[in-house]
């Protein structure tokens, strides 16, 4: 890698890396995992002057279960969030998107935080955390905010956090069903990143959808609550007709559809339809 | 010559491993000079474009800088990168180290910038300021042909390179005489090497001594030498190259770019080491591409299945410059085209082209592959036509044993081969007609399965010295030193293949040692003989050839000293487990007690010429024809296209195995590429001639989740072409599955009537075929 010049710092606490991050405004971007941003830098798509590495923060790493609430730090990586034995219990939904990103290698670096952040419309977290009905809590030295999910994914890799934030945790309440759930994917054949990525969040009872949460990535330049799929499913028992009919809606809240040399629009779109279908099936199959 | 069988034939653990795996080896870039310069090279942003101006001042102020150089530094000084290929009326295009005032694909060298570090060379490097005027492009082979596309060398006229025809036998007759005629048009798509090291070139000049050292990944240290130095007009044997630990090639360092002779010039200018290390990015754009054929090919057929003619009308893009061997790539298309089968009649018709884009040249198969998918996917066409199950078309015309060595219509004699052997070998271990019926069923219930049997034979062992244009030998010397340790100097230059451990098993076994007390020596033009180098699987099938001939020398000059220690007549000893026996009362003397006296001589006959050394130079009196068959079971997934290989079985044959376990791992590798081809890898330029696919973001190379197990076993047919009966399998697994492959999933796909889908067969092409 040969970047541009940047300085670099390390703070040990987040009051430090406010600090740093007031001081140097927009010319600073901040480095956790570095899976987003070092990419940037070493194809000089981004030239920062100054890199805040938020990596040595311990505070920001920890995963919390308590109650009905489940906290993970920014700087959890995708590896720690895939073998957590307390989200494999209360919200496996996070652990089994974590262990689909990337390679090992890529889940021992890359950060949720991070990921989330960078706002890549092919990412896989975005569906997991629309899915959950995630709150993203981030910091500036100003104060605190919460971003909720579906507010948080502004535009093709825009997120909601201002250049004076960092994102410090990610909040999710304990799912009522935490089983229903299944995150599947079609990974890009060289990067490993979502063709189309589905996450369904389920409560069913007695065959039948008492809330159903879906996000899709992959498929529109910001991931998305399939609410058309959602609203078609609630209520109803889950036979192989009313999930059909459901899924049928997955692409509907998509206005533009992505293309690349991987997957035409209208291929994303119908992969959307197939993987809600699918997923909805999986996630009912473990209520 | 016999061999004991301690170490050759067994699975012996690699000895570079050690090494490898704890990351203490020495790459180029590990190699670390004092007052080292780094080299940034500015690289066209267009395809196809006049330089009207180059603006390199505020580069040259730039901190750290030494010295900007471009095309016009370099004019007249540093000679164009060498194409070695001769085809008669070939149109070789000048192709200067930098630009001279036009650029002709992305990536193209423009200038040089030289600094303290690589940080400020390339801070510098985006200081240049280049005008271009951007011309017209072509990057479609096809069109690239036609008389009103933008010529790229206006120097010919013309984009054609070439004209080649190949084959004999009455190709009219045949295609008269035929049942059916089956035709179909085939593309071969562009890939990219990708070795794990990129490119790397590091080059010190030491004005005084007026000699230079070149350290390189490359896989022919000795040709690079010759073709750097005639570039630079310097004395062949002033100049060194060293090859360090090289990871990976596959083709694409067997070849002498700009970057080599620009460094050693650079080191020329400024006295001091300077080091170039390719990013993945230049890696993509500037390093060869292999494959890009695409043709028509027709087969005349009796309505039994004999097969009677093949004619292949093609076109192959040869990228914008010839490199070292891009012309003679479609050449061993056209030898190969007989594939395992007797084809009374073959004719093949090539055009090569310029396009605007990165050369193509030799890509682990170079121009096999493209044959033997051809030659396979063309028998499962003609079996659905004449409605034959594709093993037993295939069956029926395959050569027998007994008709080794076969003379082929391409004017080849494969030198030994048993193709049914592999055949009935691997349809035992993959239970075709029970897998048949499987389908079938499956095909009731609506799941596509598909069944693809790929025969492939190769051609190997680089080569008889006629029929290369660097000549062919390959050269070995065995050196037993004073303490009978042995060192082995091989004019190859491994770079993955694990000869280091295959050589020193076979020095162990021929003279008895251990194995450890060998050190294989190679990658220095310094230290070891004039030798040819890695490529067109020949380490072993040549290069191994050599060294049992040095050791038979060394073994033979070892005997009359030691009759003359054991004061008997060399008639009556015997040469066994490291020792010379069969003196009177029992005597006898090791090789090492040998070595000894043969430094030390103060006992040895007359006229005996000190040392214990010997040096052969090995001719192949032909190429070996490595075969086999691959069988790939995979099924589609009706909704999304997507393909899941169920199964793969592979049976190959590379003549003897002196290590079982290298002759898998490359095997193992070969099939990766070779899936990952028909599956999912492609270069993709856009029209502009942009690439697309110039990271590895996008552009897929084989990971191991996304292949299945490999079922492997083989059949040994030895050839007598080499004293070691081996034939190599650096490429065969790439030949074998990537029409296995293909054949599998198009065969998934024939309830959909699909008889044909060019490569890649991404799940969104599958898809649309479904619903077409």
């Amino acid at each position: 890698m040969i970047p541009a010049n940047f300085e670099y710092f390390a703070p040990k606490t987040i009051e430090e890396a406010l600090q740093l991050l007031e001081q140097h405004g927009e010319d600073a971007k901040i480095l956790s995992g570095g899976h987003s941003l070092i990419p940037v830098l070493k194809l000089r798509l981004a030239s920062p002057g100054v890199v805040i590495d938020i990596g040595r923060i311990a505070e920001l790493k920890a995963i919390k279960v308590d109650g009905s609430t489940i906290s993970i730090g920014a700087n959890a990586t995708h590896a720690e969030i895939a073998a957590n034995a307390d989200l494999k219990t209360h919200c496996p939904l996070l652990a089994e998107t974590a262990a689909q990103i990337g390679d090992q290698q890529v889940r021992n670096r890359g950060t949720i935080g991070g990921s989330l952040t960078h706002a890549d419309p092919a990412a896989d977290w975005p569906a997991a955390i629309l899915a959950l009905d995630a709150e993203i809590v981030a910091r500036s030295s100003q104060g605190t905010r919460t971003i909720k999910a579906a507010d948080f994914f502004l535009d093709l890799m825009t997120s909601a956090v201002e250049s004076d934030e960092i994102v410090t945790e990610i909040r999710i309440a304990k799912p009522e069903q935490p089983a229903a759930a299944v995150y599947l994917k079609v990974p890009q054949s060289a990067s490993g990143f979502a063709v189309i990525g589905v996450a369904a969040q389920l409560k069913v009872t007695n065959g039948k959808c008492e809330a159903a949460s879906i996000g899709v990535t992959g498929l529109a330049p910001k991931a998305f609550r399939a609410s058309s799929v959602e609203a078609a499913l609630v209520g109803k028992t889950l036979d192989e007709a009313a999930i059909n009919a459901a899924s049928a809606k997955a692409d509907a809240e998509a206005d533009d559809a992505m293309e690349d040399i991987h997957a035409s629009g209208d291929y994303r779109r119908h992969l959307a339809r197939v993987f809600a279908k699918r997923a909805v099936l999986a996630a009912a199959a473990k209520a | 010559m016999s061999f004991l069988a301690k170490y050759i034939g067994q699975k012996v653990k690699r000895t570079e491993d050690p090494r490898l795996v704890k990351g203490i080896g020495h790459y180029v870039d590990d190699i670390k000079l004092a007052d080292t310069l780094h080299v940034v090279i500015l690289r066209s942003q267009y395809a196809h474009a006049k330089i009207v101006s180059i603006n390199t001042d505020a580069a040259k102020t730039s901190p750290g800088v030494v010295a900007v150089y471009t095309g016009a530094d370099v004019a007249g000084k540093v000679g164009f990168v060498p194409c070695a290929a001769a085809l008669p009326g070939l149109n070789v295009p000048k192709y200067p180290v930098l630009a001279d005032g036009k650029v002709a694909f992305v990536g193209q060298p423009i200038a040089a910038v030289v600094a303290t570090d690589k940080y400020k060379a390339r801070d510098a490097a985006d200081l240049i300021e280049v005008d271009y005027d951007p011309l017209d492009v072509v990057t479609d082979a096809e069109a690239s042909a036609q008389s009103d596309s933008p010529v790229i060398h206006e120097e010919f006229g013309t984009n054609v390179a070439f004209t080649h025809q190949a084959g004999t036998g009455d190709i009219d007759s045949a295609f008269a005489q035929a049942d059916k005629i089956v035709k179909e048009k085939l593309n071969h798509q562009r890939l990219a090497p990708i070795s794990m090291e990129p490119r790397g070139v590091l080059a010190h000049y030491l004005p005084g001594e007026e000699q230079m050292t070149l350290w390189s990944s490359t896989q022919i240290p000795h040709l690079m030498r010759t073709q750097v130095a005639i570039m630079l007009g310097m004395a062949e044997n002033r100049l060194r190259v060293i090859t360090p630990e090289v990871g990976g090639g596959f083709g694409c360092k067997l070849n002498v770019y700009s970057e080599e002779a620009l460094l050693g010039w650079i080191a020329m200018q400024v006295h001091k080491p300077v080091k170039w290390i390719e990013s993945r990015r230049e890696n993509f754009q500037a390093t060869i591409h292999g494959r890009a054929q695409v043709g028509t090919c027709e087969i005349a057929v009796k309505n039994d299945g004999t097969l009677l003619g093949l004619r292949y009308n093609v076109t192959a893009d040869l990228g914008a410059y010839l490199q070292l061997l891009t012309p003679a790539i479609p050449t061993l298309t056209g030898l190969m085209l007989s594939g395992c089968y007797k084809i009374p009649a073959i004719q093949m018709n090539c055009v090569g082209v310029f396009t605007n884009k990165m050369s193509t040249d030799a890509y682990r198969g170079a121009g096999r592959p493209e044959a033997t998918y051809l030659v396979e996917r063309m028998m499962d066409c003609v079996a659905l036509e004449l409605k034959m199950d594709p093993v037993e078309l295939r069956r029926k015309n395959m050569p027998k044993p007994s008709e080794f060595p076969f003379p082929t219509a391409t004017g080849l004699f494969y030198d030994s081969g048993d193709y049914e052997k592999a055949l009935d070998k691997a349809l035992a271990m993959a239970d075709y007609q029970k897998l048949r019926a499987e389908q079938a069923e499956a095909r009731k219930q609506g799941r596509l399965i598909g069944i693809g049997v790929s025969t492939y034979v190769e051609i190997c062992a680089m080569g008889p010295s006629i029929a290369l244009p660097a000549g062919g030998w390959e050269s070995a010397t065995v050196r037993v030193e004073p303490t009978g340790k042995v060192t082995v100097l091989t004019g190859v230059s491994p770079h993955g293949q694990g000869e280091e451990t295959a050589f020193a098993q076979i020095i162990g076994d021929m003279l008895g040692i251990d194995m450890n007390d060998v050190l294989v020596i190679h990658g220095d033009t310094s230290i070891v003989q004039y030798g040819i180098g890695t490529f067109g699987s020949r380490g072993l099938a040549v290069g191994g050839a050599a060294l049992v001939k040095a050791a038979e020398k060394v073994v033979a000059k070892a005997k009359t000293l030691a009759a003359h220690l054991l004061q008997t007549d060399e008639a009556s000893l015997t040469f066994e487990n490291g020792k010379f026996v069969g003196a009177p009362n029992d005597k006898s003397v090791s090789i090492q007690e040998v070595a000894l006296a043969a430094y030390i001589p103060h006992n040895v006959p007359e006229d005996f010429e000190p040392g214990l050394t010997a040096t052969h130079f090995f001719e192949p009196k032909n190429f070996t024809f490595p075969s086999g068959t691959h069988i790939c079971v995979s099924e589609v997934d009706r909704e999304t296209g997507d393909v899941k290989i169920l199964r793969y079985i592979a049976v190959d044959d590379c003549g003897n195995q002196i290590n079982p376990m290298i002759v898998q791992g490359q095997i193992h590798g070969g099939i990766a590429q070779g899936m990952a081809q028909a599956l999912f890898e492609e270069v993709v330029y856009d029209e502009n001639g942009q690439l697309l696919t110039g990271e590895l973001m996008d552009y897929a190379v084989p990971k191991a989740h996304q292949l299945p197990f490999f079922e492997l076993d083989h059949t040994v047919t030895p050839t007598d072409v080499n004293p070691l009966g081996a034939k190599g399998v650096g490429e065969a697994g790439t030949i074998g599955s990537t029409p296995a492959t293909a054949n599998s999933v198009i065969d998934a796909l024939a309830p959909f009537g699909v008889t044909h889908v060019d490569l890649p067969l991404r799940p969104e092409k599958l898809w649309k075929l479904m619903n077409n």
